[in-house]
């Protein structure tokens, strides 16, 4: 296997998922040209028609672009948020049962109320611009980062506590010589997890809150009411690609550093 | 001297489980006292009362020794930290000032034979060298007495025959007093020269066997005929009671 050169190993390794694409593109031209009759081909536009009209005009890009930028500040902003509350709140969970018994109903609660639900109420409180879209970044994003980060703390054997106990350890010693190295691995899963939604949440709080500068998210809901459907499918693929290039920062970072914090490469 | 005495300690758990029963020991100086027994006898508890881990329900407990140490049935290491951190644990736990909690981590982690294995993590190492890498950790405490619940359960047979070499000669140059709990009959007889039998639940200690031969043992001993018999004796009075 390590004798074929490399380009042939990528090429092997690829292929599937580089043909699946071609198939998908050939089966959208066939929609487009052979389903859809010339009126109505609007709905589904042909490939090279969305290339040229909307990702290759720099007026119709641009705006894309700076939605993007928005988007993306949004989706950091709160998934650092998320992080820090997330984190914390596991902390002060984790110290005695009864905290967490009060607590962790209301995590579960807020992660099942309907964002839609709570949209006026954060109008009010928040505005409708940058803030309360942060916020529903926050909310969508905020419950992995709890569960995985108690979940992590949780995992030290009770002999593991018991070594801390018989050499007289404090509680803050337990926590960072123990409890929270062991949740490193647990917290950088909730964080893929949490990072995947938070692009979710920027994309769904743009759409509600449009006060201010527009996110992709908005402008997604412009060139659906103005039937811009290149723009349409335009700004859908790189939302696609701000939440897979999100998403793979953070599967790296999980990779490498989690890989070294226990002196091998998992997987 | 003595380094530990129980007094007719019995533990009743929350659950209504008698553990114990009226149980009276003493580990003197230079003892190294073995408890064998069913599983489920006790002898556990019997290890983690002894450590303070637990209360006793009744009887008296008295720690003489000026410092303790704990073997755990598994090696218990933090598999983010690389061996030699593992054994600075304890030093940094206690606050011990961080130039002489390195040297007397790297003293013992020589000690116990693990010189050239310092940066290597948990995982990357055998059981029978997690286990070293753990009694390395309890010798940090320079321990009077010296607490082992069943260490070599885990082992495979040759490693543990080793390790109990291995442990012999550790207890000779350090000369801590040692109580051991094991279901091995023939590695309490090597070990100890005290062997103490339980009985099944509620643990009672219901016989108490000298161990005569001199340390350090030979390892050939366990195939001499006196050695056998003792085994035997130890296993039949484990027999009558469990």
């Amino acid at each position: 296997m390590n004798k074929r050169p490399w380009y042939l190993r990528m090429l092997l390794s690829a292929g599937p998922m580089v043909g699946a694409l071609a198939t998908a593109i050939g089966l959208w031209y066939a929609v487009s040209y052979l389903v859809l009759s010339d009126d109505r081909r609007f709905m589904l536009p042909p490939p090279h028609q969305v290339i040229r009209t909307s990702l290759l005009d720099p007026v119709h890009l641009q705006p894309m672009l700076d939605a993007l930028a928005l988007s993306v500040r949004v989706a950091v902003v709160g998934l650092v948020i998320a992080v820090v509350l997330g984190v914390t709140q596991a902390v002060v969970m984790v110290q005695t049962t009864w905290l967490e018994r009060a607590l962790y109903p209301y995590a579960v609660i807020l992660q099942t109320v309907p964002i839609l639900a709570l949209v006026p109420l954060l109008g009010i409180w928040f505005g409708y611009g940058f803030s309360s879209r942060v916020v529903v970044c926050v909310i969508i994003s905020l419950f992995p980062m709890i569960s995985n980060t108690l979940f992590g703390l949780q995992s030290p054997t009770a002999a593991a506590h018991d070594l801390f106990t018989l050499n007289k350890a404090t509680r803050w010693q337990r926590l960072v010589k123990l409890q929270l190295p062991a949740a490193v691995p647990a917290i950088f899963g909730g964080l893929r997890i949490s990072a995947g939604l938070s692009v979710i949440g920027a994309i769904v709080g743009d759409t509600f809150f449009r006060q201010g500068l527009v996110g992709i998210g908005g402008l997604l809901d412009i060139y659906t009411a103005r039937l811009q459907t290149e723009d349409l499918f335009t700004a859908i693929g790189l939302a696609s690609v701000f939440g897979v290039a999100f998403f793979t920062v953070f599967a790296t970072l999980d990779r490498i550093i989690v890989g070294r914090w226990y002196g091998v490469v998992r997987r | 001297m003595k380094t530990l005495v129980m007094e007719e300690v019995s533990k009743t758990f929350p659950t209504g489980t008698v553990a114990l029963t009226g149980v009276d020991l003493i580990v003197a100086a230079g003892d190294f006292v073995s408890v064998v027994g069913p599983s489920g006898c006790g002898k556990s508890t019997l290890l983690r009362l002894a450590a303070g881990l637990d209360d006793v329900t009744a009887g008296r407990i008295q720690v003489e020794a000026t410092s303790t140490s704990y073997v755990f049935q598994e090696p218990t290491l933090l598999e983010w930290r690389t061996a030699l951190a593992n054994v600075e644990l304890v030093g940094e736990l206690r606050g011990v000032p961080k130039a002489e909690r390195k040297e007397r981590a790297r003293e013992a982690f020589d000690l116990v034979g693990l010189t050239g294995f310092e940066k290597q993590f948990p995982r990357q190492l055998s059981g029978g060298m997690r286990m070293r890498v753990s009694i390395a950790r309890s010798l940090v405490a320079e321990p009077e007495l010296a607490l082992f619940d069943e260490p070599f359960g885990a082992l495979d047979e040759i490693t543990r025959l080793r390790m109990q070499t291995e442990l012999q000669r550790l207890f000779q140059l350090k000369a801590f007093a040692g109580l051991f709990i094991t279901h091995s009959i023939p590695e309490a007889v090597y070990l100890s020269n005290r062997v103490l039998v339980m009985s099944g639940r509620p643990g009672r200690i219901v016989a108490d066997f000298n161990v005569p031969w001199a340390y350090p043992r030979p390892p050939e001993l366990r195939y001499e005929t006196e050695f056998t018999a003792l085994t035997g004796a130890v296993s039949a009075a484990l027999g009558d009671h469990s």
